[in-house]
């Protein structure tokens, strides 16, 4: 009997680990990635939290593993819609082609909050606002610099960016942009030892292994300044630093400073392809747009469409190693599915 | 009524950190390194002898101390009775006595 066929859809470090995992279990699985590389978001960071752990070193060992497999791989491959007929499943990308399976695992990641709908912070409107994803694309550079081409010596890093802000309709937390905050600000010091950094937050959520210890060392170690309040918005100066208003609510005093530059730390949010896919197969889908599985415990990963599995950020805001995991329990779902048919 | 005595760490005025000058701030935390954990949980200022007391609050009067709103602060640490109960409860493990010493030492004497 030939083999059973998965497709998953979407080559980030969730829908690898899927698909390795899916061959290592005997089953035939085939990748589909629109982008020209595998690897989705982590083909932009630097070095990862909580260990520093270089973003190229993870991708690499999974493209790595693909390669040795022989796992059949599709770039520049955007699929547009997903059909299931009883027993299979026919995915279609946008070019018109189609390839046919015993079930999907849908992978296709999360989008990146647009910065410049919070117009009060000034992206795009003061040379001095950037995201993180911008300054990932800085230290990627080798060096952190401002529009003039000056190094920074104050820094302010702003927290909750296109998340749990009722203003955009985005109420979930995207759950790494804390750590990524504490990251970052660790690495400004390490490469600037004289620069000021401010991370101003509504609340710190540290819930990984490792996350505390960075924070505290954050604090102590590099002596970064963490004020709880939520800048309420910024202005330019003559000079081109920017100017923020927040509360320092832990005083009750509201406080003002200038700085070389503002970090937004944006957020995590669900991609339009997820409602389209969710209407398509009558699956479930969260508040703010997420993939849902049957449940949040051992169907978390299982949807209610028969041989429709999902994982990875696509059903929610998730650190590089949960989304790992979670794929390799989706991948798992799918082998017990297919191997029930006959 | 209570008499009002000319000072409070309560100013209406906002915290402006391009003007206020913290190196005694950046004193206290090269003395006592562990001050810089310090989550604003409010544990010591619960704990506090003297908080409960009088309006003396030791949380917000060492974050001020943090920012460099110095002004008011050596006279509130008056309240402190040096019983230490704050060091005993910082889930941080804050030696919160060290600070309040080296506040003592360092915050101008009005
Ligand atoms: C600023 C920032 C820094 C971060 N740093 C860290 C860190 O240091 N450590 C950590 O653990 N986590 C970090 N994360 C989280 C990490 O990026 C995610 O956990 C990870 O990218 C999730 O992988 P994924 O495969 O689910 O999604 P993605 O990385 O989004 O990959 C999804 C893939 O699917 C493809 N795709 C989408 N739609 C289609 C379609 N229709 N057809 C074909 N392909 C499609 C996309 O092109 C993409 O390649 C960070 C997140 C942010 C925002
Ligand atoms: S992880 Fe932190 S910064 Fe990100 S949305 Fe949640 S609370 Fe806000
Ligand atoms: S108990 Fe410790 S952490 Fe909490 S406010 Fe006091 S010094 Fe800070
Ligand atoms: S040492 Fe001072 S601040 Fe700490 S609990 Fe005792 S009286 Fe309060």
């Amino acid at each position: 009997m030939a083999a059973k066929r998965v497709i998953v859809i979407g080559g980030g470090v969730a829908g690898m680990q899927a698909a390795i995992t899916l061959k290592n279990n005997g089953i035939s699985p085939m990748l589909i990635e629109r982008d020209i590389n595998l690897g989705g978001k982590l083909t932009r960071w630097d070095r990862l939290f909580p260990c520093g752990t270089p973003a190229n070193e993870v991708i690499g060992k999974q493209i790595e593993s693909l390669s040795e497999l022989g796992i059949r791989t599709v770039l520049c491959g955007e699929v547009s819609e997903i059909t299931p007929s009883d027993g299979h499943v026919e995915v279609t990308l946008t070019d018109g082609s189609n390839y046919e399976a015993e079930a999907v695992i849908i992978t296709t990641g999360f989008d990146l909050f647009n910065a410049t709908v919070k117009e009060e912070y000034g992206y795009k409107i003061y040379p001095n606002v950037i995201t993180s994803a911008d300054l990932e694309d800085m230290f990627k550079e080798g060096e952190v610099r401002c529009a003039d081409g000056s190094e920074p010596r104050s820094v302010a890093i702003l927290h909750c960016v296109g998340s749990r802000d009722s203003q955009i309709g985005h109420g979930h937390c995207s759950r790494v942009c804390c750590i990524t905050g504490v990251k970052q600000a660790i690495e400004l010091k390490q490469a600037y030892p004289d620069c000021e950094v401010y991370n101003f937050y509504m609340d710190m959520r540290m819930f990984g292994s490792g996350y505390e210890e960075l924070y505290k060392e954050a604090q102590q170690r590099y002596r970064i300044n963490f004020v709880r309040g939520r800048i309420s918005e910024c202005s330019g100066t003559i000079d081109s630093r920017v100017r923020i208003k927040a509360e320092d609510t832990l005083a009750g005093r509201p406080l003002k400073m200038t700085v070389d530059m503002l970090v937004l730390m944006i957020g995590k949010q669900a991609p339009a392809s997820n409602a389209k896919f969710a209407s398509e197969l009558g699956i479930g889908l969260s508040e703010d747009g997420f993939l849902k599985g049957v449940d949040n415990f051992d169907g978390a990963t299982a949807t209610s469409c028969e041989g429709i599995f999902v994982a990875g950020t696509a059903t929610g805001p998730k650190n590089i190693g949960e989304s790992m995991a979670e794929a390799v329990s989706a991948a798992m779902k799918a082998v017990e599915y297919v191997n029930r048919l006959s | 009524m209570m008499k009002k005595f000319g000072f409070t760490i309560n100013a209406k005025r906002a915290i402006d950190l391009d003007i206020n000058d913290r190196s005694i701030a950046r004193q206290v935390a090269a003395r006592v390194p562990s001050w810089s954990l310090c989550i604003g949980c409010g544990g010591c200022s619960a704990t506090c002898t003297a908080g409960a007391l009088t309006d003396y609050n030791f949380r917000k009067l060492h974050l001020l101390a943090r920012r460099g709103e110095t002004s008011a602060l050596r006279k509130q640490l008056n309240n402190c009775m040096l019983c230490g109960k704050c060091t005993l409860q910082c889930p941080r493990g804050v030696n919160t006595r060290g600070v309040i010493a080296a506040l003592m030492e360092l915050l101008p004497k009005e």
